[in-house]
């Protein structure tokens, strides 16, 4: 009897067991087809492509090597860049928090009927082609614009002007991947029951403490994933830097786009790629597991 | 400048047409470049350095496929036709594939680069290229050599075009537009800054009063082309040290903080906003402006461009292209042209033909300049890829790394 049943158990559960495995692996096809042509094949020809090495004599044209140096030469004449971008896609990151938290705060929990409609009018502008996007930003900061003399009316800008400076390309950074800001936080502050906040108010926290100690490690995830969602797509970003910037404010990705086209220095902007790659993913790396460990779980 | 076109419709139609123009689309073209040239760097095997020609089909297949830059051509714009182009196919029974797919030479050649390399058919029996570019093409052997007898309107090209450094009898190209690399200013804001409201000369443009008010092309060989000058060397035959010596002045202006930011064809925006009061630019796109904007060569020189006609190599349809080719040199159709891209037209006799098409045009410098006017722009000097990979090196770091 007692051996039976396991028996039994097993017999009939091995079959559908392997089916259902088998299943999965047909499910996961495709996703792991459009990885290996999409990302795998492509990341290995970058790679290689950087480390190729120019043939004498015939400009634009390189050939299989093993050029470690082109990192070196990369880094030497760009290493501002990489520092100018990441400075930049933090602060535009920073900034996105502080105005995407209180506007998702207040679609979670105040929304009402109107959520799904703010919502959408949070993604709304997305619909519009990001070019375009960018360059009504032009307009909004022009000189003569209202914004730009107010502020010189204060005497705040010191160029007197904030289209073509570094604040415009922030500007830009900011308000072009806010919506990858506000929908992850919405997601998380969304999930969080009221009734916590409500017991930590029975419990004699001040809303401040109960929003330090309840809300905020709650919706830990959605800032989490909210940053980085915003800084990575920023961080890689040249068109803000090409369009609202000036000659002092290139990104790296301005960098890695005249290498390509115009320099045709494979190698150097395919180097240049890698770099920045691998840096995002060790700041992401780091950061998440300081925030993952010690918050999320 | 149209106002004595047929009607206002048109001038209107015309007056956007032009001013949105083939460079104002080089910015957004080069978001998708740079996966173009990506995927082009793949590419390996051998450059032959002879053209190749493939079996002509162009007696058999009456089909023509033809690469050119947007709003290039003579447009209909009620009836969405191209009228020269139509005239064209009815004459001669060749249908016109015709792909206004060239926005940015760089881009367009990351675009074909592969197929040229391997010795590969592009699928185009005339592109469009400016005077680097094709010289490029023709020094790699991407061009073919056209025949003379299927193009004798080639003698209607004018003196100032037939001898350039890449080709020096026009053996492999045909210029299709040219124009000026020059100066373009807000009347107003020149006016209110300087005191007058014409500028003749880059001190007045790197004068202080402007300072972060003006711009400067991307494009190389314009911007430097006209600091050259400036500064006394000659933009088609000059040195290493005299381009380090403008390139010297162009970081400074730069550093400054006088040069607002370097653009392609953004300016004409920022000129018509009011955030910017002068430029170096070019000058078709500056003539639509109106009267409210001005348009000089600067009277140390100014840059003279040049997008020339070219079969690629092995491209199938050679003789159909040169059937084009000597039809557009016709100087009544390639008034027709002009009188609607409004850039130099390098045909002789287009002038004469203007008068029946458009008196209003016929003494525009813009489009038909006297030797005068020629006399004060230069073609900028043909650089080896050495060479220009330096150049634009050195030009790119000025400009802000």
């Amino acid at each position: 009897m007692v051996a039976v049943v396991p028996a039994a158990g097993r017999a009939s559960s091995t079959p559908s067991a392997q089916k259902s495995s088998r299943t999965g692996y047909l499910l996961l096809f495709p996703g792991i087809a459009w990885l290996a042509v999409f990302f795998a094949i492509p990341f290995v020809t970058l790679f290689l492509t950087s480390l190729q090495k120019p043939i004498e004599g015939q400009s634009g044209r390189y050939a299989v090597g093993l050029e470690f140096g082109n990192y070196a030469s990369a880094m030497a004449e760009y290493w501002p860049l990489f520092v100018r971008s990441f400075v930049y896609a933090g602060i535009a990151t920073i900034i996105a928090l502080v105005i995407a938290y209180p506007l998702a705060y207040f679609i979670a929990f105040r929304g009402g009927r109107w959520r799904s409609l703010l919502l959408v009018l949070v993604i709304a502008p997305s619909f519009a082609s990001f070019l375009l996007r960018t360059y009504a930003w032009k307009t909004i900061l022009a000189d003569e614009g209202i914004i730009t003399s107010t502020l010189n009316a204060l005497h705040l800008l010191p160029d007197g002007r904030i289209l073509n400076t570094g604040i415009a390309v922030v500007a830009g950074l900011t308000y072009n991947f806010l919506p990858f800001m506000i929908l992850p936080l919405y997601a998380a502050l969304e999930k969080i029951d009221p009734r916590l906040i409500e017991a930590a108010g029975d419990l004699y926290a001040s809303p401040a403490t109960a929003f330090r100690k309840v809300t905020w490690p709650l919706s830990m995830p959605g800032v989490v994933a909210g940053t980085l969602l915003t800084f990575i797509p920023a961080a890689g970003d040249y068109i803000n830097a090409a369009l609202l910037g000036s000659t002092g404010n290139r990104m790296i990705g301005n960098a890695i786009q005249i290498n390509f086209i115009q320099f045709r220095d494979y190698p150097t902007a395919s180097a240049l790629s890698f770099v920045l790659m691998a840096i995002i993913l060790v700041l992401v790396f780091t950061y998440i597991r300081r925030a993952g460990t010690e918050d999320l779980v | 400048m149209n106002s004595k076109r047929p009607d206002v419709v048109a001038t209107l139609a015309g007056t956007m047409a032009t001013s949105v123009s083939r460079r104002r689309l080089l910015q957004a073209a080069g978001i998708g470049s740079a996966a173009l040239a990506a995927a082009a760097c793949g590419a390996g095997g051998g450059s032959s350095a002879e053209p190749q020609a493939a079996e002509d089909l162009s007696d058999t297949d009456k089909t023509l496929n033809w690469s050119n830059w947007p709003l290039y051509i003579d447009i209909d714009e009620e009836a969405g036709t191209r009228p020269s182009l139509d005239a064209f196919q009815e004459q001669t029974g060749i249908t016109v594939a015709y792909t206004e797919d060239v926005n940015d030479n760089n881009e367009f050649f990351a675009k074909v680069r592969t197929q040229l390399e391997q010795g590969q058919d592009i699928g185009r029996d005339i592109v469009v290229l400016t005077d680097w570019m094709a010289a490029q093409w023709i020094q790699n052997g991407y061009a073919q050599k056209l025949n003379g007898e299927l193009v004798p309107n080639r003698a209607n090209l004018l003196p100032a075009w037939q001898n350039v450094s890449f080709d020096p009898n026009r053996d492999y190209s045909l210029p299709w537009q040219s124009g000026f690399g020059a100066l373009g200013w807000n009347k107003a804001g020149v006016q209110a800054a300087l005191g007058t409201d014409t500028l003749s000369s880059l001190d007045q443009l790197f004068d202080p009063a402007l300072k972060g008010r003006i711009t400067v092309l991307s494009e190389m060989r314009d911007t430097m082309g006209l600091i050259l000058a400036y500064q006394g060397a000659d933009p088609s035959n000059f040195t290493d040290d005299e381009f380090s010596a403008a390139i010297e002045y162009l970081t400074q202006q730069v550093d400054s903080g006088q040069i607002r930011q370097v653009t392609g064809n953004d300016y004409i925006a920022a000129l018509e906003s009011g955030d910017v009061l002068a430029v170096i630019g070019w000058s078709g796109d500056m003539i639509q402006l109106g009267e409210d904007f001005g348009v000089a060569l600067p009277e140390s020189g100014a840059t003279l461009w040049t997008d020339n006609m070219l079969v690629p190599s092995l491209a199938q349809h050679k003789k159909n292209a040169e059937l084009a080719m000597n039809y557009y040199y016709d100087p009544a159709v390639a008034a027709e042209v002009a009188a609607y891209v409004q850039y130099i037209c390098p045909v002789k006799g287009a002038q004469e033909a203007m008068e029946a098409l458009d008196p209003s045009l016929v003494d525009n410098q813009w489009i038909f300049p006297n030797e005068e006017t020629l006399s004060n722009a230069y073609v900028f000097m043909t650089l080896t890829s050495e060479q220009n990979e330096q150049y634009e090196r050195e030009f790119q770091k000025a400009i802000g790394n």
